[in-house]
């Protein structure tokens, strides 16, 4: 019993070690972003947060829905295509329909050239500007990100990305915004170039869901987050299946390691 | 003995009589242990050897619709379907009246011409010699077409007729059919 | 060695056929089966066994990312998303990729560790310390142009930052710039040479790796106690007992791998990197991977630029002379209890460093890098050499098989009666 405690207590030395290693870089990283200005993102409490959580498959819907409707006249999604679509719930009728409410450039024809047409299946979402400078001279001068994989690059991104889109209020006395911005309580600086663009009711849920600012924030946030990291429940559930099948290996293996040590002393 | 600090059955485990019970022990926990990983080690190569082939936006790219509007009797288009050739040929009564006439017992890979067309004007196949995969001559009309009018492969002298079917030359196969479907009667689906 | 066909003692015919004309298996059995390891090694001799598991997923996982990489500016982004979206398993395999970057980090940092603290790096074993540290600085620049694969903006700008280093060389910094760069910006002949060598490394890591463990395996392990086997009563062979063990923290290795990679594969990275590369727009805070934030700390704790950079590569060079820097001809610091402090004291300055490299560079981040940094390096320039001298080690045990038990004869006796009463 005194060798299976000094071994584990070694082998915890040494994990100990390697956390450590990892947790500083982990502490560093973290406080690192935001050390210039730390403003704190509330807790949305999404479904998919957390170590096991799921995306809602009703939000993502509803979140798509805005952002067909709002986001899409300025937001790019490239990195997906309407096929992805399928893997939020929709049938393939439905994301055939939503498909062809876009219309995507191809070509070149028997003629030689582009011609538009409507989106298919395995068409990339459509962009809303032919590039950068089309969008900048069409945004004031501001370049509308693609959201693509926009909650995963910021940090505490679905939780800011809600944050962001709620947090249009009246800026502080004194506060000046600029021309042409908007004051937003979540974002870096505080001022924003894109207008607080959700309103009640702006759209209408096919579900019959109240369609809140909140509410479409969450939607939204949702549609984002999943089309981020499509992989995440997948993933989660097929590491579940590895640790577990890793602890038994482990404790046999172990098993096996007592049993060639048993005659030695040490 | 004890001139030796190795315990026994340490680097070979067989042929230790003394402690049967030990070793029994040993030798399952050992196999069953190495089974499990092997399991493991399994289940690992499996996502490699996945990631080779057709990626989700490459399979969704498996269909090709062709518009047969422009093409006139006689006519043939070559368009892309999977990265490769489609022959699409709109053929003429007599190239009809030949490939059905041709008794099965001349053909190498018999198959009616029936079988290999579903409106009797077009021919669609894959324009892949089933030799050795080269691209036969014959959609151009100044192509060399072979000597039943089909198409002719120059990489190794395989002809094909006017139902693609191969009849001379090292091909064993006929010129394979997609699966296709008319979405119109001036528009077929492939794949 | 004479002419003619290895006298070979493998049982199975094919198997003694091969090994009769190149004896790869007698030579797997000797160091790998029968090799006489010190009895007495604790967990921490895992690592070097992990090191190499690493290099080896690093490998696998690199060639198959590669096959689905563009190395273009215009396309690296979109490919390596490609790679999460569409490729089956390509999710998997680039975040074990990602990830395991950051774990080949940590088990070299721990097996580097467990060199410094048990006397590793000193005679007769100076060479297998030396290769080992050609290893770290390899698997950095490695690490380093991996991490601009993605063509994300800290991609881009650790990309610009680190290849400016070179700049602070005078007369030829620029020139040296503008050659690493194949032009004059960081660009697309940048990324492509960067995918060509990053590529490349991994397999010249493998071959001092190779050189590692054959000079390893000239001297002989040290061990914990850090003296030598004084016969076989002290040591062990390498099979069963060492696979067996190694096997152990493997799996344990692995499950906190699988943790990392399944629940929060983006954890040790920055969000800043799903930017794609923008050349006129630098982020906010820009910090490196985690397991440069040491060095990047020293860099900065230098108010001149080429007084930073030496330094940051003196921080790296300094262990290639540790070997003469440490006078003591005591390994284990189990046996030093003067610089036995000194070294966890050195552990805290590394730690230090890389919290401080992960903040702005201001005060008091500045004033705290500047002081460990100073520790850093008097640890092994001024601490060592002198405690070499003036410290008095505790005394060292008899062998390897009697650590406590020192003196007596029948003691020993009775020492070695034991496992045969078991066996």
């Amino acid at each position: 019993m005194r060798d299976l405690k000094r071994g584990f207590r070694n082998l915890l030395g040494a994990l100990a070690l390697g956390a450590a290693t990892l947790g500083g870089g982990l502490a560093l990283t973290t406080p690192a972003r935001a050390a210039g200005e730390a403003i704190a993102i509330p807790d949305a409490g999404f479904s998919f947060a957390g170590f096991f959580g799921t995306f809602d498959r009703g939000a993502a819907q509803r979140g798509l829905q805005v952002y067909k409707e709002v986001c899409a006249a300025c937001h790019g999604m490239y990195q997906l295509s309407y096929r992805n679509l399928l893997e939020i719930g929709l049938s393939e009728e439905q994301v055939r329909a939503i498909a062809a409410t876009f219309e995507v450039r191809d070509g070149p024809n028997d003629m030689g050239e582009m011609f538009d047409r409507p989106a298919r299946l395995s068409d990339r979402f459509r962009r809303p500007f032919a590039n950068e400078l089309a969008a900048r001279a069409a945004n004031n001068g501001a370049y509308p990100p693609d959201l693509s994989v926009m909650a995963k690059a910021r940090p505490n991104g679905a939780n800011y990305l809600h944050a962001l889109l709620v947090g249009y209020v009246e800026p502080p006395p004194g506060f000046t915004v600029a021309e042409g911005m908007y004051y937003n309580a979540y974002f870096p600086g505080h001022q924003i170039a894109m207008p607080a663009i959700l309103n009640p009711d702006q759209v209408e849920y096919a579900d019959g869901t109240a369609a809140t600012v909140d509410q479409m924030a969450r939607d939204v946030t949702t549609f984002l987050a999943w089309a981020a990291e499509p992989e995440t429940e997948q993933r989660r559930a097929m590491g579940i299946r590895i640790i577990l099948f890793l602890i038994v290996l482990g404790g046999l293996t172990y098993a096996v390691k007592r049993k060639v040590w048993a005659d030695v002393k040490h | 003995m004890a001139e030796t600090m190795v315990p026994a059955g340490a680097s070979q485990g067989a042929g230790h009589g003394s402690a049967p019970v030990g070793e029994t022990r040993r030798d399952f926990l050992t196999l069953s242990t190495a089974a499990f990983a092997a399991v493991g080690v399994g289940a690992v190569v499996w996502p490699f050897i996945s990631s080779m082939n057709p990626a989700r936006d490459v399979l969704a790219l498996a269909s090709t619709e062709v518009d047969l509007t422009p093409i006139a009797v006689g006519q043939a288009v070559t368009v892309v379907w999977r990265g490769k050739p489609v022959f699409v040929r709109h053929r003429t009564p007599e190239e009809i009246e030949v490939a059905r006439a041709t008794p099965l017992s001349q053909l190498k890979d018999p198959a009616t011409d029936q079988s290999r067309v579903q409106r009797e004007g077009w021919l669609v196949v894959v324009g892949v010699c089933t030799h050795l995969g080269c691209v036969p001559l014959g959609q151009k009309p100044t192509d060399a077409k072979g000597d039943y009018n089909g198409w002719f492969c120059p990489c190794h002298g395989s002809h094909y007729d006017t139902s693609g079917r191969i009849r001379v030359g090292p091909a064993p196969l006929n010129l394979a059919v997609p699966d296709y479907s008319f979405t119109s009667d001036t528009q077929i689906r492939i794949g | 060695m004479a002419i003619g066909l290895h006298d070979s003692t493998i049982q199975n015919p094919v198997i003694r056929w091969v090994d009769q004309r190149l004896p790869v298996f007698t030579m797997m059995q000797k160091e790998y089966g029968s090799f006489p390891t010190p009895r007495n090694f604790n967990y921490f001799w895992n690592f070097g066994a992990l090191a190499m598991v690493t290099l080896m997923i690093m490998i696998a996982t690199g060639i198959f990312l590669a096959m689905n990489y563009t190395p273009h500016t215009a396309h690296a982004f979109d490919s390596v998303e490609r790679i999460m979206r569409d490729v089956n398993y390509g999710w998997l395999i680039r975040y074990v990729h990602m990830n395991g970057a950051s774990m080949f980090f940590i088990v070299v940092l721990v097996h580097i560790w467990r060199g410094m603290y048990y006397g590793s790096y000193k005679a007769p074993r100076e060479l297998l310390w030396i290769f080992g540290v050609v290893i770290f600085l390899l698997m950095m620049a490695t690490a380093f142009m991996g991490y601009v694969l993605p063509w994300g903006q800290m991609s881009f700008w650790g990309a610009t930052v680190i290849t400016n280093l070179f700049s602070a060389f005078p007369l030829v910094g620029e020139h040296i710039v503008t050659w690493l760069w194949g032009g004059f910006s960081v660009d697309n002949p940048t990324l492509n040479r960067f995918f060509s060598l990053h590529y490349l490394l991994p397999f010249v890591i493998a071959g001092v790796v190779f050189l590692h463990v054959a000079a390893l395996h000239i001297t002989g392990s040290n061990n914990p106690l850090g003296i030598d086997p004084k016969g076989p009563q002290d040591t062990l062979p390498f099979h069963p007992y060492y696979t067996a063990k190694d096997s152990v923290g493997l799996i344990v290795y692995f499950i906190v791998f699988a943790a990392l990679v399944f629940f929060a594969p983006n954890y040790l990275g920055h969000p800043d990197n799903y930017i794609p590369a923008n050349p006129l727009v630098t982020p906010a805070h820009i910090v490196p991977e985690w397991y440069f934030l040491p060095f990047y700390a020293i860099l900065r704790a230098v108010p001149d630029k080429l007084g930073g950079v030496l330094l940051m590569f003196g921080s790296i060079a300094v262990l290639f002379v540790l070997p003469w820097l440490d006078t003591s001809p005591v390994r284990s610091m189990r046996f030093r209890p003067i610089a036995k402090w000194a070294l966890y004291l050195w552990l805290v300055a590394f730690f230090v460093l890389m919290w401080a490299g992960g903040k702005p560079a201001e005060e008091p981040y500045v004033t705290i890098s500047r002081i460990a940094t100073a520790y850093y390096f008097a640890y092994f320039l001024v601490v060592l050499p002198l405690l070499g001298r003036l410290e008095r080690p505790l005394s060292l045990p008899e062998s390897i098989a009697m650590p406590v038990l020192r003196g007596g004869g029948p003691v020993m006796a009775g020492a070695a009666a034991k496992p045969m009463e078991k066996a």
